[in-house]
């Protein structure tokens, strides 16, 4: 894959922003991520089937799938998790949520990539393992939510300034880095 | 039985290891990264070059490499005391998961509920290992598993007549199907023969050997050269990105088995093979790298 567009984004996307990228640009995000794993996806999905409001709103923002070592209010390792795990709840998490961007780690599924097309949203990957720097370009936590599922499958939203390189993998006219995906 | 200020002090050198394993890379898989990132463009150059960069800032400011801290493995070799050893092992890991710190990662497989210091029913993992071991001595190695690692990690039972091309095409298949998953460059333990646990349990140890020393074995050594050309040839790259380099290294280790098995396990191991070997001698306690 060559080297692509770079772009610096924020986090209240519109659907604009997220349709004019294309798979193997870069994007440096500034503003504030979601961290959101296996079960915070069960739970966000059974809240919006039942016509209730998540206790964070999560359109035109991003997720992040992260399971952060924290500290206080202090982020201290938090890079991607496999997003692989998250691809059954993903489609409806997207279409019930209103996100527009995913960060995660590994690529995703055909059900991704469709609700990416479909309701207008990206998938950007971090490079795995890279805790240490994601906590550099991070600037703390802001809120937590569901700490009763244990710290890394809680949602942290963190602060971040110039977090990347995030490589568009899947966008959102269908494309697909990994093409057996 | 030994005094609680005892076993806390050792404790404590057990949880200072730990950070040592978390924050600061072995020097042979940060040379490999590096060659890794020498040889590849594009993309996959610019994650090779977060990745080495993460390496050093974790190292400088003294913060886990990775978020995933993983599950902690231990292999002890003691002349006795053994109960003693996992008590200080595991008090060790509950200080390190405040003071490094890590995080939590440990649940009840079934409830999946987390109590938040890595301490379960036989978790830590601390395997006692069958060499000999002077008297007053007791040393370990430690590994620390990443889910992503884990996860794409596997035992086979293959019939024995698939011999060595049978051994080269299974452990293929699981690189092939982990994919990005396991974040690539990724390292290849490969156990062979033994039993069902015992090729796992190989597998794994194969991973304490660093990356610049060859096996001793002529068959595994040939093995081992085999499988990384042909796993750096299925062009997964770093994180799946494509490229030349989808390991750094295979690691075999191997047991003699039954005349009618043929186990072989493979444990995949991300980039961030965090390996760290310590020892007391008396009460004197080192660290080695
Ligand atoms: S696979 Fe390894 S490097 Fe990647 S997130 Fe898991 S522990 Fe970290």
């Amino acid at each position: 894959m060559g080297v692509g567009k770079v772009h610096r984004l924020g986090t209240s996307l519109k659907e604009g922003d997220v349709r004019r990228l294309r798979v193997g640009d870069v994007v440096y995000l500034s503003g504030e991520l979601y961290t959101m794993r296996d079960i915070a996806h069960l739970r966000a999905i059974e809240i919006l089937r039942g016509k209730k409001r998540l206790p964070f709103d999560l359109r035109g923002k991003v997720i992040y799938h992260c399971g952060p070592i924290v500290r206080g209010t202090e982020v201290v390792s938090a890079g991607p998790t496999t997003s692989m795990r998250m691809e059954r709840t993903e489609a409806d998490l997207v279409h019930l949520s209103g996100l527009r961007a995913i960060v995660g780690k590994g690529g995703m599924g055909r059900g991704t990539l469709e609700a990416l097309r479909k309701f207008g949203a990206v998938y950007l990957e971090y490079p795995g393992g890279v805790g240490a720097l994601a906590a550099r370009s991070s600037k703390g936590v802001k809120k937590s939510y569901w700490r009763d599922l244990g710290d890394p499958e809680a949602v942290w939203v963190i602060a971040v300034e110039d977090f990347g390189p995030c490589f568009v993998t899947m966008d959102s006219h269908g494309e697909t880095l990994r093409k057996s995906a | 039985m030994k005094s609680p200020m005892w076993l806390l002090m050792k404790a404590h050198e057990v949880a200072e290891a730990l950070r040592v394993l978390e924050t600061d890379l072995p020097r042979d898989v940060e040379e490999g990264l590096q060659g890794c990132l020498r040889r590849e463009g594009g993309n996959s150059r610019e994650v090779m070059k977060a990745i080495v960069e993460n390496v050093r800032y974790a190292r400088e400011r003294s913060i886990p490499m990775c978020q995933d801290t993983g599950t902690l493995v231990f292999f002890v070799r003691c002349a006795e005391r053994q109960s003693e050893v996992v008590d200080v092992i595991r008090k060790g890991v509950e200080l390190a998961t405040k003071e490094v710190p890590l995080r939590a990662n440990t649940v009840n497989p079934f409830t999946r509920k987390n109590e938040g210091r890595n301490l379960g029913r036989n978790n830590p993992i601390v395997h006692f290992e069958g060499e000999a071991c002077e008297k007053g001595k007791i040393s370990m190695d430690i590994l620390a598993r990443g889910a992503g690692s884990e996860n794409v990690s596997g035992a086979f039972m293959l019939q024995p007549d698939l011999g060595a091309a049978g051994i080269k095409n299974i452990v293929l298949e699981a690189v092939r199907m982990a994919g990005a998953r396991p974040c690539p460059p990724i390292i290849v333990g490969v156990g062979v023969g033994g039993t069902l646990e015992w090729s796992a349990y190989l597998a794994k140890r194969a991973l304490l050997r660093p990356l610049n020393e060859r096996a001793e074995d002529p068959l595994a050594a040939e093995l081992e050269e085999g499988l990384l050309s042909e796993v750096n040839r299925l062009g997964i790259g770093p994180m799946g990105f494509g490229g030349r380099t989808t390991a750094l290294g295979a690691r075999v280790e191997w047991a003699h088995c039954h005349t009618a098995s043929l186990p072989v396990a493979v444990s995949v191991q991300c980039w961030a093979l965090r390996r760290v070997s310590a020892e007391w001698e008396g009460s004197e306690f080192r660290i080695l790298r």
